[in-house]
């Protein structure tokens, strides 16, 4: 049995080897951050290895005075005897794969990405590797993304539509990523009248600073009580679902971009009037074509309901498992 | 297609009344009349059945989109509707779709599949899933299955129909009932404002009781109130009309044959009149009805034996009477129509057909007190009728109420749990519930209603959490959960493995301050069987 370079420990996915943490939950010396996103990007780290083109949003999250070390992608560094090194990953702004090269084993930890195209970050690099550790999120065939201009198009129409109703359209998305992605997307579209919650609107200062460019926008705070709202396209946060913020938008209906929003139950259970199919994640062909891509003969999956991503790639022949089954000595 | 795909995607968008009957609206203006019938008859439930099976579907759509069996159930188990599985297995086509009218669709395409050999009819499936974008292929192959839901209710439609035609939403609804086949003409006559001779072969559109959910004495005087027993059987609507004789059940299924003693009885009630009533199963001499499962052998049986006839023989009890000698009633106060209807029927003689006899209380105290016994007469509590009140179409609240008798409960624990289906896709929301039996839980209830959303979420992340083995989309969680149950009764069940089956069981609570061993015997429901 050749040596395992990550392994998962209670406090994240861990090298050994290196004596380094990947996206820790729980404060380590030394941290690799794949992105920004809070479930990954923790408070509390030694140091924390990251892209420079994620360096505003994790500046954003976790404060100015964090130890960053920022890396280029693709140029290697040294973690004791292992050779690391960051490569894009397509999920958001400054999003990384982690190669991890020791002996003569390359392992990948891909963290989140995304083959589709997304005009706010740098795409998907393909990396050789004998182990690939992949995110699951939509693991299911029938995970399969829509072209992103084609939803852009859809969310102007329906814009349009409640401009037509008199009302606002308020679009739920994630603060980080999604909302800058769909911005630049709908901007290209000639979007207008764009009003930011202030959640999102930190976001896209961030983004800003990290010279991005995104359409004009305006934040809801800076818009005066009495302003007409109909015809506008709000961005906000999932949280401002159900809340006193919303009230401001009398009769607005509400719409949530997501990749959950392919499954018609997910939207219904929700209330969502509109849902738009927009995802960060890769969806089923992009897991199985990044996984064969990349070559590895071996997966390890994480993040999500992988049964049948497992079942599959066992079935073509690959070394397939969870974290959770290697645990077991399954 | 196009615009009836439209259709179905601007209703499942909203929850608005107002929203779906502008949609509704718009859709019948356009469309042509044939398709515009179809339409009605699918928005009010109708069913293409008997096309394809289920099996069938899973197959060809595994074929189709190159995707293994297992993974095909999988995604169904995830998606939780099997057409929208379907649908999402395959990639949207890249050319124009054919551009063919909903009746086109259904008259040429889905309705010829039916009978045909599995190969013409696999290949005709799939190269119209391929041929059909996203939102088309999901209704037609929502189509296919039978289950096109659409959420709205039968009086929205009739009101939409009611407004397009300048008619009364009572004759639209009575139009509506029974079985029909949608065309063209039909749709003309629907919409027609002169009479029309199916109206009269036609039961009425019945009214129902609201439940009860305030104090009794909040409904004024109970002298302006006309009190009964709330029987536990089946509502049956009998017509002799014409020298004909037609039973419809609520749910607008003609029932004619099935019931032979029922029939015989009402040969002999004059021409031109109209019965409201309920039917059990009842055997002479007897005190009390038997229990509502007896009842059940008699519906799903076409051509009763003799045993059958024998062993759960029928009555029909009246309690109103909607047509006499021809005349509509149903503007008349409801004492008027009883006065009448007592003038044609006895009250509780032994025949197949009597009269459902009035309550007598004076006051609501003593109302109570009689609805406190219900369960001892086999009934399930009083139903409290105004006695100026038309008869109504539709659940119109206000003049009739159901004043059940509470609910029997039992602590059970959570055993197995299953992925619900539409709303609840995704989400493990289909429960069976299990008492003790010595040492050993026995499956006595599954239940699916009960809890709030926030619940739901947090006990499917439990069974998640806590799944012990899988059987298909069906998980094995450990019995760790107890919920409080509630039921109407208990009837014995040699179908099932603990001998009985609890009537509507529901969740009244999730039980967290309770552990599994606190859970109640099988012993005790055993007792309350009957």
């Amino acid at each position: 049995m050749s040596q395992e370079l990550i392994i998962q420990r209670p406090e994240g996915l861990y090298c050994p080897q290196g004596d380094f943490h990947i996206d820790p939950l729980r404060p380590v010396p030394r941290a690799v951050i794949t992105h920004g996103h809070s479930d990954h990007a923790r408070a509390g780290m030694g140091v924390y290895h990251a892209l420079g083109d994620g360096a505003e949003i994790l500046r954003w999250r976790l404060g100015e005075d964090i130890a960053l070390s920022e890396h280029h992608a693709g140029q290697g560094f040294d973690l004791g005897p292992v050779r690391v090194s960051l490569h894009p990953a397509g999920h958001v702004l400054g999003s990384a794969q982690v190669r991890v090269a020791h002996g003569d084993q390359v392992w990948v930890a891909s963290g989140d990405y995304k083959r589709q195209p997304d005009p706010t970050c740098a795409p998907f690099e393909v990396v050789p590797c004998d182990v690939l550790v992949t995110e699951t999120t939509f693991a299911l065939p029938v995970y399969r993304w829509p072209q992103t201009a084609d939803v852009a198009a859809q969310i102007l129409d329906w814009q349009a539509e409640c401009g037509r109703r008199g009302v606002a359209a308020v679009l739920l998305c994630y603060a980080l990523g999604k909302a800058q992605r769909l911005l630049a997307e709908l901007g290209r579209l000639g979007a207008k009248k764009l009003w930011l919650h202030g959640a999102i609107q930190a976001g896209v200062d961030a983004y800003d600073r990290a010279g991005v460019a995104l359409p004009e926008t305006r934040a809801v705070k800076d818009i005066e009580k009495g302003e007409d709202s109909a015809g506008a396209l709000v961005l906000a946060p999932p949280s401002a679902a159900g809340s006193p913020w919303l009230k401001r938008f009398r009769g607005a209906q509400l719409g949530f971009a997501s990749g959950w929003m392919q499954i018609r139950g997910n939207r219904r259970r929700r209330g969502y009037e509109r849902g738009f199919v927009v995802s960060d994640h890769a969806d089923w062909p992009g897991l199985l074509q990044s996984i064969e891509d990349c070559g590895a003969r071996r997966i390890i999956a994480t993040h999500g309901d992988s049964a049948a991503l497992i079942r599959l790639l066992r079935e073509c022949g690959l070394q397939a498992e969870t974290f959770a089954d290697l645990r077991d000595g399954a | 297609m196009e615009r009836f795909a439209a259709l179905y995607q601007r209703l499942d968008r909203t929850t608005a009344t107002s929203e779906k009957q502008a949609a509704i609206a718009d859709y019948l203006g356009q469309a042509d009349p044939a398709s515009a019938s179809w339409a009605v008859w699918l928005l009010c439930g109708g069913r293409l059945r008997g096309l394809v099976r289920s099996g069938e579907l899973r197959s060809w759509v595994a074929t189709a989109s190159g995707t293994p069996d297992w993974l095909v159930e999988e995604s169904y188990s995830h998606v939780g509707d099997l057409a929208e599985t379907c649908t999402l297995l395959l990639p949207e086509p890249d050319s124009e779709p054919p551009m063919r009218s909903l009746t086109v669709w259904i008259e040429q395409h889905l309705l010829p599949l039916k009978g045909a050999e599995e190969e013409p009819r696999r290949e005709a499936v799939i190269s119209a899933w391929w041929a059909l974008p996203y939102a088309q292929r999901l209704v037609y192959t929502k189509l296919l299955t039978g289950a096109l839901r659409v959420g709205v209710a039968q009086g929205l439609v009739q009101r939409v129909l009611a407004q397009m035609s300048g008619l009364p939403v009572a004759t639209i609804a009575q139009r509506l009932l029974g079985d029909w086949t949608p065309s063209a003409e039909f749709h003309a006559a629907l919409l027609s404002i002169a009479p029309q001779r199916g109206d009269r072969a036609q039961p009425y559109p019945f009214f129902l009781a609201s439940p009860l959910e305030k104090a009794p004495d909040q409904l004024g005087a109970i002298d302006d109130w006309q009190l009964e027993w709330k029987w536990d059987g089946i509502r049956l609507q009998l017509i002799r009309r014409d020298g004909e004789l037609a039973l419809w059940s609520r749910g607008e299924e003609r029932l004619d044959g099935r019931f032979p003693e029922i029939e015989q009885a009402a040969a002999e009630l004059p021409d031109g009149c109209v019965i409201d009533g309920e039917l059990l199963a009842w055997r002479a001499g007897e005190a009390l009805p038997l229990p509502f499962s007896v009842l059940q052998t008699r519906i799903q049986r076409r051509k009763p034996g003799a045993k059958s006839l024998r062993e759960a023989p029928l009555r029909l009890l009246a309690y109103d009477l909607l047509e006499i000698d021809g005349r509509d009633l149903r503007e008349q106060p409801l004492a008027q129509r009883r006065e009448q209807l007592g003038d044609l029927l006895q009250v509780q003689d032994e025949s197949a057909l009597a009269l459902s006899p009035l309550v007598a209380a004076d006051s609501w105290a003593a109302a109570a007190e009689l609805r406190s016994e219900a369960r001892n007469r086999g009934v399930e509590g009083l139903m409290l009728k105004r006695r100026s009140s038309p008869y109504r179409s539709g659940r119109r609240r206000g003049d009739w109420w159901k004043w059940k008798i509470e609910p029997l409960s039992i602590d059970a624990v959570l055993i197995y749990a299953q992925a619900g289906h539409g709303r609840r896709s995704n989400l493990y929301t289909d429960y069976t519930f299990a008492v003790w039996q010595d040492e050993a839980l026995v499956p006595v209830a599954k239940a699916y209603s009960g809890l709030s959303d926030a619940e739901i979420g947090r006990l499917d992340r439990w069974i998640r959490a806590h799944t012990i083995e899988r059987f298909g989309p069906v998980h094995s969680v450990q019995p760790l959960q107890v919920f409080e149950l509630a039921f109407e009764g208990v009837n014995r069940s040699p179908r099932h493995k603990s001998g009985i089956a609890l009537r509507f069981p529901r969740i009244a609570r999730w039980r967290e301050d309770k552990v599994a061993a606190e859970a109640d015997v099988l012993a005790t429901l055993a007792a309350l069987a009957r």
